[in-house]
């Protein structure tokens, strides 16, 4: 019991020393090639937990749109972006965080969805709810969530 | 972008003749004001699973004709304070046969596009003495629209787009490639660019009205073009327009008129 309350303190301020260091949306730094160099929470990603957050319809919903071998045992890979079998081999990890940041960077009115971006919208919503968006609009995914996928990413060297 | 469009995926070919003596255009040459952007249109039909397919062929295995068959009802009920039912005005519902390949369509009285619903009310409330009229989006709109469609099925879809309807036609079109919500997504990226691709489970059609209202058999009722596009824009993390609004009313307007050359089909079976 004791041990495990120790435990619970551990994870909280581990939790809030890694806040500390998130960066705020409006505040990601991006080159003109559409590439994010810094962490976006200086924590490693965890490419499993990507894994997860790649394939939830409530989380990135990435399958929506991209098939991927590694995913296999799930249904349902969508077809409107490209097979990302082999992605780490394309792109560079600062250009992967760049393009689940806003794809719009590196390709201009990219249909893919600007994972890490709070404003600029036309007629934003409360999720999937049909009300306003509120005044604090959260990105679509956290900024660990996106270091997560990115790790996931970066696990895909084969074709 | 065109690149993507799977249309491998497209299974072109399969003929739908309603009742063995309705023959419906599925696919044709997009209307020229789509230069550029379609060269062939395709009911939405083209892109459900062949049982999907069969469920509209006949009218005994289409669910959405039970619906039709409480508009026939409606129809010749008698409503309001002069006692009259639509039937004592157009005497029967094939009389409507040509509105739903024409609707929305510009009222002169009015000053205004008006879509079949908008019509309906305006029976309502101004020939009927109705002081309640059906809800833009209510089961009883919908039976009434679904009956008016049917009545029509076969019919060249022909919405007139110029003259008095060009600024609502503007508009819709404006909407139609506006990105909308969290995700900036528009109607175009979806619909134009990749119609024939799945996106998740769906596979993506043209998104055409021409089979509207459709019996979705996710909902198991019949379901109105503005609740479609409400659910289109909600998909995209946003808020979307009033059902019924001006700018629901233009960008079916403008939906409609991409759909000019194929046939009405409402109530289709859709997923
Ligand atoms: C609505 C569709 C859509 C969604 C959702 C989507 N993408 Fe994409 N993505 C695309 C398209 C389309 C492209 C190709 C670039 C373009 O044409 O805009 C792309 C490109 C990419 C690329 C570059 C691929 C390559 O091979 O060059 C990566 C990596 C990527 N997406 C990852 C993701 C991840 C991770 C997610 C979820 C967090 C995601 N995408 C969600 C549509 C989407
Ligand atoms: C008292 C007479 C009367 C009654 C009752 C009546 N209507 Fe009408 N309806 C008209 C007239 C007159 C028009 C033509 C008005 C116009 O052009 O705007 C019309 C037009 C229409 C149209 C458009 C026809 C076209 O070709 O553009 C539809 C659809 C319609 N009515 C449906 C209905 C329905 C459904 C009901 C019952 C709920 C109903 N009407 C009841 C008189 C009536
Ligand atoms: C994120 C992608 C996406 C966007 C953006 C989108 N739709 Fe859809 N739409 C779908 C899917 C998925 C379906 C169901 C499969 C199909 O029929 O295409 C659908 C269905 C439809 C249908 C029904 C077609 C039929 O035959 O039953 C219509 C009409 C439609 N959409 C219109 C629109 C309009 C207008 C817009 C813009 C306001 C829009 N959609 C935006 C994904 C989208």
């Amino acid at each position: 019991m004791k041990r495990q309350m120790l435990l619970v303190a551990g994870i909280a301020l581990a939790a809030t020393s890694v806040q500390a260091d998130v960066i705020a949306p409006d505040d990601v730094v991006m080159s003109e090639y559409g590439e994010v160099f810094e962490s976006l929470t200086g924590a490693p990603g965890d490419a499993a937990r990507g894994a997860e957050i790649f394939a939830s319809r409530s989380g990135g919903n990435c399958l929506a749109c991209h098939a991927v071998s590694a995913l296999s045992d799930q249904p349902w890979h969508g077809e409107v972006g490209p097979v990302l079998d082999g992605v780490a081999t394309r792109w560079e990890e600062p250009a992967l965080r760049g393009l689940l940041v806003n794809a719009d960077v590196t390709f201009p009115d990219s249909i893919m969805p600007a994972f890490y971006k709070v404003s600029g919208f036309t007629r934003p919503g409360d999720a999937f709810t049909t009300r306003p968006a509120p005044a604090d609009l959260q990105p679509i995914l956290e900024a660990q969530q996106i270091e997560d996928i990115i790790a996931f990413l970066m696990t895909l060297t084969d074709y | 972008l065109a690149a993507g469009v799977g249309l491998a995926d497209i299974r072109t070919g399969g003929e739908l003749v309603i009742n063995g003596e309705i023959p419906i255009v599925t696919e044709t040459a997009a209307p020229e004001h789509l230069a550029g952007a379609l060269n062939t249109i395709y009911s939405g039909w083209v892109f459900r699973t062949d049982e999907t397919r069969a469920m509209q062929a006949d009218d005994f295995d289409n669910p959405g004709m039970l619906y039709v068959e409480q508009g026939i009802e409606a129809f010749n009920t008698a409503m309001g304070t002069e006692g009259n039912s639509c039937a004592s005005c157009h005497e029967n519902p094939e009389s409507l046969a040509g509105v739903r390949a024409t609707y929305p369509q510009w009222d002169e009285a009015h000053g205004e596009v008006q879509t079949v619903e908008m019509q309906v009310i305006e029976c309502q409330t101004e020939r009927m003495g109705v002081a309640e009229p059906y809800g833009y989006d209510s089961q009883q709109m919908r039976n009434m629209v679904a009956l008016i469609a049917s009545v029509g099925r076969g019919q060249t879809v022909n919405v007139a787009m110029d003259g008095p309807a060009a600024e609502a036609w503007e508009l819709g079109r404006e909407i139609y490639y506006t990105q909308y919500g969290q995700m900036e997504l528009s109607c175009a990226q979806c619909h134009e660019n990749n119609y024939g691709n799945l996106i998740r489970a769906d596979h993506l059609s043209q998104g055409q009205v021409n089979g509207f209202p459709t019996y979705r058999l996710k909902n198991a009722n019949i379901v109105s073009i503005h609740n479609r596009f409400r659910g289109c824009i909600r998909d995209t993390r946003g808020e979307p327009y009033a059902i019924g609004s001006p700018e629901f009313v233009a960008l079916e307007l403008y939906v409609a008129s991409r759909g000019n050359g194929l046939t009405v089909e409402g109530p289709a079976v859709r997923n």
